[in-house]
């Protein structure tokens, strides 16, 4: 990194980087030609695969009589566990507890029990539920109640994180209480539902163009599955039809199972399911039950904290570790609690395997201490912002020799900014004349009652599996000028290829129209990280830059030889080279280079610097730095239905120093929406048998139009480059915004708390559909009247 | 008979001999044309990305709709022009202002769900000049976007016209030419189509209809297909034969009898919202939250009673403002035979009507309100926009010339397997003024009249408090000024001044 200061200055100077440009693929977009899987020219020869799944949620698989599925028109082969070459798991994590297809237990409504392929999906669709299955059924457990029930059985190692005596802490505290907050999971309903297409080549070799986050691990799936190397498969993903972390694992098992079936059958092969099969199968994020003990003191300073967060995980692993991991990495938000003990129980569930999702167990661990700091507030009297920020990181106390600054896994918070953040916000929104003014309203308003609640966000920005934040990129300047690029990063919407291009753009002083991006592919960058963790353009844009900076450095060194100069005197300029006096385009570089037999192509490579986390001692430096935000709600909930209405958003958010404030708003805006739907009217229910009783959109309802804020203020935190040397100073952006959302759940709350003359803590839970506000309204009255 | 569907895509006149009687729209776009533009996000009418525009003569005027192809059966395009995203472009390949003003908007993000945006966006266009921004927010009401937020969507909705105005957009200048073309496409034959060994009629008169239904008691009567196209994406199930209403333009009619309003069964929700519109906001209301935009555009008022689901959305206001129901069959000599019954009546059972082999529901008659009525109608569902309820109530109530409440009906949706008066809470309120003591009254009463189901869109307990505070609702709104009572849409709206 030697080079970190000088990529740094090139922010300074005017190019791509910085502009609110368009998404790369808008014009595409419009227009409908912009290819996703299910749009690629089908290959000659090209059959259907679709899943048979099991119809009962736990039990014994006792037989499986397939002879109808075989028999039906259009059906050319069927596969089972039996067909596997290879190994029949696709579990992320290697514990072997995801089977491809399933033999014996069956540990979910909709598992998949063997796959049917024919000449058309909808042949195969139809073939597909003629399969008779015996079950020697037990009794399922659907919820984290059932669960603990049973003995609280665990997919993954628990984590505790503890700082202090907790014990003697909560002892000491001046007052203390306790509580518990349900808090609900969520459907990714990414547009583009799961899609794979397979493509057999000669030897073992299978192409794979599948709608994933994480090509380089369904190459590996789908290399184990078939009993190839990973040599032999390669995976391929332009785009996709939105992602969310939905396709960071759960694409593993539709390109496996394509993949398998274009292997058995020797052909192309499809597998695309229908919305309600897609959303019964894969997981979802997970629901949480957070049940905590606050120890605090007249003035809202809290002295303790004991929180134990319980998640649904689902039938297998999957990623539910790191994600009840990163649920106590932000059981803090931006509050220092001088003691702390916080607990993961990831619990085993017969329901589908929850997975990673925006935030990543984040936005939970988040909804908890907020409804800390809710507890503190109402049991004080003081306003929710005041405790917030008297219990913000920083200031200048000290409590036993620790610094305001400690983290519970022993982070330092080294960029603290949420104090600013927080105050600026509050002025620019007039949150306290609102606030007075909605409470003089109130009174005066008997059916409707508005709220108001101003939240912030600290999110830490890294893989907490420290490998992961490892990238790769691949860049060729071709003898006109022009340049490709390839990286690890995959594209679900965020503008990744975007701000990579623009980066690779300015680096060389081109415009954009000459760097081509390139469709990510496992033949291109391999061993590459999942597009996750809001780390696509820190570590893809560095990795890009690296390879510039290779090329950049070939051409100096060429120039100022060819022309006589000292290499400080090369320099590449917006649409042009400067060679010592002369200055010279691009291309005639390129083409004077060429001709010295220059290489013109290089790979980049990035890891993030300063990180390390020891789960076992939970301590460490797991992230490279913070992303901050805040946003103030204001909502009108009706106190006879519980329906309620968002009615103005402020939000500002820390974006460092913003590679393209267009896209970065985008995000800002989009994850606030979804947050607030996760937190609002998305309601996820299952049945006594465990089936998924909301599996579409019919039935499972995420924001539409008219459900955003009307009045919806957001700005970019100005003059806020980021700390650390990132990709020009700029922060990641994907997730952090999802949780500028819990101020709707907090405004909700807050005119709820109206109805009791704000005496009583509303303790709404999520998510806070018209039945939870209703519910509230009717509790909060009786216990102010008792 | 005619055995040949004839439309028009674009401007490109298709003829198709043959043709499987429920392959739908988008399946045939993506499938059998290859233009891949139009997305299928869920298969069921409720995420929008599979939106096309379609081009309809209605009453010799060119109509232009957005639907969702993934519902509509391709033979029902008989007559019609469609529409696609890849229709947009200019021949120099330059961007239609809609497309222009999504993409200066940053209004794509992963831009899946685009194209269905993009195509709802364009048929606001052609029908409306300057829209609202509630407006926009309705007709993307059944699109969704799980990417953007909406913000730069409705940015895009208030830009479009900016960037071109609508009186050039290339689809209104070419207006007359394709009514044109359109009008020779018309006949008063019954398409007759084969495809998979399954048959498809479309008549074009109530005659032809009744002949057909009498000659296949079993066939499935088509209208809108917003709920029968899900029979087929997602219960696979294969219909024979299908009838389809759509191109009978007597049925269409919607038509104001002096006390009363006529609706034909094929009258559209939008152009039912409409006509309620007139009776009372809260029926515009109403009618402005049912479904998507599309689903307003594809269905019908004798669609959603002759479906007969347990909420239906529609039939509690109907049932309230005492509609009555025309059934119709062909009788002998070619005549048709007609009665008439109380839609409440109607209903008998969870998804059981009375419906008699051969009847279908040709129109019903809703009776406009007397001065003196009290109305009120209130949806509540889990998300305000685009959503089916969890409880519907509809109220009408009268007073005598003392202020005693002498006749009313409290109509409710949600609450049994069917829609239901409850008339234990009726017969409550009768002799009694209208105050907060008759509303007790009422309450008291609702549960002897229903034990609702718990299920994924709310608990038995809600929907039984709902139910009561509907009334508190309908009594604070008629006798209370002037207390703000509703949180969103118009109603809110207006009362906000």
């Amino acid at each position: 990194m030697a080079d970190a200061r000088r990529k740094l200055d090139i922010a300074a100077e005017a190019g791509p980087v910085g502009g609110a440009l368009a998404h790369d693929s808008a014009a595409k977009h419009v227009a409908g030609e912009a290819v996703y899987i299910d749009d690629i020219a089908a290959p000659d020869g090209l059959l259907h695969a679709y899943l048979g799944l099991s119809t009962v949620a736990h039990g014994r698989l006792l037989s499986l009589d397939l002879a109808a599925v075989r028999a039906a028109p259009g059906v050319v082969g069927v596969l089972t566990a039996a067909d596997v070459p290879g190994v029949n798991d696709i579990s992320s994590t290697h514990r072997q507890d995801e089977p491809l297809f399933a033999t014996d237990r069956i540990l979910f409504h909709g598992q998949p029990l063997f796959a049917v392929v024919a000449g058309t999906r909808e042949q195969a669709r139809h073939a597909a539920t003629l399969a008779k299955a015996e079950y020697a059924e037990e009794a399922p457990l659907i919820d984290i109640a059932a669960a603990r029930a049973a003995g609280g059985a665990l997919v993954t190692d628990p984590l505790k994180l503890e700082r202090g005596d907790i014990a003697a802490a909560l002892a000491a505290s001046p007052r203390r209480l306790k509580g518990s907050m349900a808090i609900g999971g969520q459907e990714h309903f990414y547009l583009e539902s799961q899609v794979a297409l397979a493509v057999p080549g000669e030897d073992e070799d299978m192409q794979v163009f599948v709608s994933t986050q994480h090509p380089s691990e369904v190459q590996h799936m789908v290399g184990a599955v078939l009993g190839a190397g990973s040599h032999a498969v390669t995976v391929e993903v332009r785009r996709m039809g939105g992602g969310f972390g939905g396709k960071e694992t759960q694409a593993n098992l539709f390109a496996c199972v394509a993949a398998l079936a274009a292997r058995k059958l020797k052909r192309p092969v499809k597998l695309r399911p229908d919305r309600d099969d897609d959303m019964a199968i894969t997981g979802k994020r997970h629901d949480f039950v957070c049940d905590y003990e606050v120890g605090f003191d007249e003035d809202g300073s809290i002295h303790a904290v004991d929180a134990l967060y319980a998640a649904r995980c689902g039938w297998n692993a999957d990623l539910s570790g790191p994600v009840t991991d990163r649920a106590l990495f932000h059981m803090d938000n931006c509050y220092f609690y001088p003691a702390v003990r916080a607990r993961s129980e990831p619990l085993f569930t017969n329901t589908c395997s929850n997975t990673a999702f925006r935030g990543f167990g984040g936005p939970q661990g988040m909804v908890g201490a907020e409804r800390f700091i809710e507890e503190v507030a109402f049991a004080t009297g003081l306003d929710p912002l005041e405790v917030r920020k008297r219990n913000l990181y920083g200031g200048n106390s000290s409590t036993e020799g620790l610094g305001r600054d400690l983290t519970p896994y022993y982070q330092q918070v080294e960029d603290n900014i949420a104090g600013h953040v927080i105050s600026e916000l509050e002025r620019r929104c007039d949150y306290q004349a609102r606030r007075a003014a909605i409470r003089e309203a109130n009174a005066k308003s008997p059916v409707i009652k508005r709220g108001i609640a101003l939240t912030p966000v600290k999110f830490g920005i890294s893989f907490t599996a420290t490998w992961f934040n490892q990238a790769g990129a691949l860049v060729h300047v071709y003898k006109d000028g022009t340049v490709a690029l390839n990286h690890g990063g995959t594209e679900m919407g965020q503008g990744l290829y975007i701000k990579v291009a623009q980066v690779v753009a300015q680096a060389f002083g081109l415009g954009l129209d000459a760097v081509k991006i390139t469709a990510t592919t496992t033949g291109k960058v391999p061993n590459t990280s999942a597009t996750a963790a809001s780390s696509g353009s820190d570590l893809n844009g560095m990795a890009a830059l690296d390879a510039c900076e290779t090329i950049k450095r070939r051409l100096t060194e060429f120039a100022a030889k060819h022309w006589q100069e000292r290499p400080e005197d090369i320099a590449f300029l917006p649409g042009r080279v400067r060679v010592g006096a002369r200055e010279i385009a691009f291309r005639e570089l390129i083409q004077a280079a060429y001709m010295a037999r220059i290489q013109l192509s290089a790979t980049g490579f990035y890891t993030t610097p300063k990180i390390h986390w020891d789960r076992k001692a939970g301590r460490g430096h797991p992230f490279y730095y913070f992303a901050y935000g805040a946003a103030a709600a204001e909502v009108a909930i009706d106190t006879l239905t519980g329906e309620y209405k968002v009615e103005r958003v402020d939000i500002l958010h820390d974006c460092g120093q913003s590679l393209n404030p267009a896209i970065d708003r985008g995000q800002i805006e989009g994850g606030f929406v979804q947050g607030m739907g996760w937190l609002t009217t998305e309601e996820l229910v299952w049945d006594r048998k465990g089936r998924l009783w909301t599996r579409a959109p019919s039935t499972y309802k995420i924001p539409v139009a008219s459900d955003r804020p009307r009045i919806f203020n957001v700005h970019l935190l100005e003059n806020a480059p980021n700390r650390e040397p990132t990709i020009h100073r700029s922060k990641a952006v994907g997730e952090p915004p999802l949780m500028l959302a819990i101020s709707v759940l907090h405004a909700l709350s807050d005119a709820v708390a109206s109805v009791g003359d704000y005496r009583v803590c509303p303790r709404l839970d999520a998510p806070a559909t018209p039945e939870r506000v209703l519910d509230a309204v009717e509790r909060v009255r009786a216990e102010a009247a008792s | 008979m005619r055995k040949t569907l004839r439309f028009l895509i674009g401007n490109e006149p298709v003829e198709i001999e043959g043709c499987d009687p429920t392959l739908t729209v988008l399946d045939w776009l993506r499938l059998e044309r290859r233009m891949t533009g139009s997305k299928e996000g869920c298969a069921e009418g409720d995420c929008g990305a599979c939106t096309v525009v379609v081009g309809r003569l209605d009453h010799g005027r060119l109509r232009y709709e957005a639907i969702n192809a993934c519902i509509r059966f391709l033979p029902t395009l008989d007559g019609c022009q469609l529409l696609t995203v890849e229709h947009l472009k200019g021949g120099d390949g330059s961007l239609h202002p809609v497309q222009q003003a999504m993409v200066e908007c940053h209004g794509s993000q992963c831009g899946f769900c685009t194209p269905g945006f993009v195509m709802s966006l364009l048929a606001l266009r052609l029908n409306e000049a300057e829209p609202s921004i509630a407006r926009i927010e309705d007709a993307l009401a059944g699109n969704l976007c799980r990417c953007t937020g909406y913000e730069p969507i409705i940015a895009a909705g208030r830009r479009m016209d900016a960037i071109s105005p609508r009186e050039a957009d290339p689809f209104l200048k070419q207006c007359e030419t394709t009514a044109a073309k359109l009008a020779t496409l018309q006949d008063g034959k019954t398409l007759a189509l084969e495809g998979q060994g399954r048959r498809f009629y479309a008549p074009a008169t109530v005659s032809a209809l009744a002949e057909l239904i009498a000659a296949h008691p079993q066939a499935a009567l088509v209208a809108g297909a917003t709920d029968v196209g899900l029979w087929v994406t997602k219960g696979m199930k294969q219909l024979d034969p299908v009838v389809y209403l759509g191109r009978i333009e007597g049925l269409r009619g919607v038509s104001d009898e002096g006390d009363h309003l006529r609706f034909g069964a094929m009258a559209t929700l939008v152009d039912v919202r409409n006509a309620l519109a007139d009776l009372s906001p809260q029926l515009d209301e109403l009618m402005r939250r049912f479904g998507g935009e599309q689903v307003r555009n594809a269905g019908t008022i004798g669609g959603n009673i002759a479906n007969g689901s347990p909420i239906g959305d529609l039939p509690p206001a109907l049932i309230a403002l005492k509609a009555t129901l025309v059934l119709a069959k062909s009788a002998d000599g070619g005549e048709i035979e007609r009665r008439t019954l109380p839609l409440e009546s109607f209903f008998l059972d969870y998804r059981k009507q009375d419906r008699r082999p051969g009847e279908f529901v040709e129109a019903v008659s809703v009776p406009k309100l007397p001065s003196d009525a009290l109305f009120n109608v209130s949806k509540v569902s889990k998300r305000f926009d685009e959503d089916i309820s969890a409880v519907c109530g509809a109220f009408r109530l009268r007073r005598d010339a003392n202020g005693f409440i002498t006749e009313t009906r409290l109509a409710y949706g949600g609450m049994a397997g069917i829609p239901k008066r409850a008339k234990a809470a009726e017969a409550a309120l009768i002799g009694r003024p209208w105050d907060e003591e008759a509303v007790a009254a009422a309450i008291a009463a609702l549960p002897q009249d229903f034990t609702p189901l718990d299920d994924m869109r709310a608990s038995a307990r809600y929907r039984l408090t709902v139910a009561g505070n509907l009334l508190r609702r309908f009594l604070i709104e008629t006798t209370e000024q002037p207390a703000r009572t509703r949180v969103a849409g118009l109603l809110a709206e207006a009362a906000h001044g």
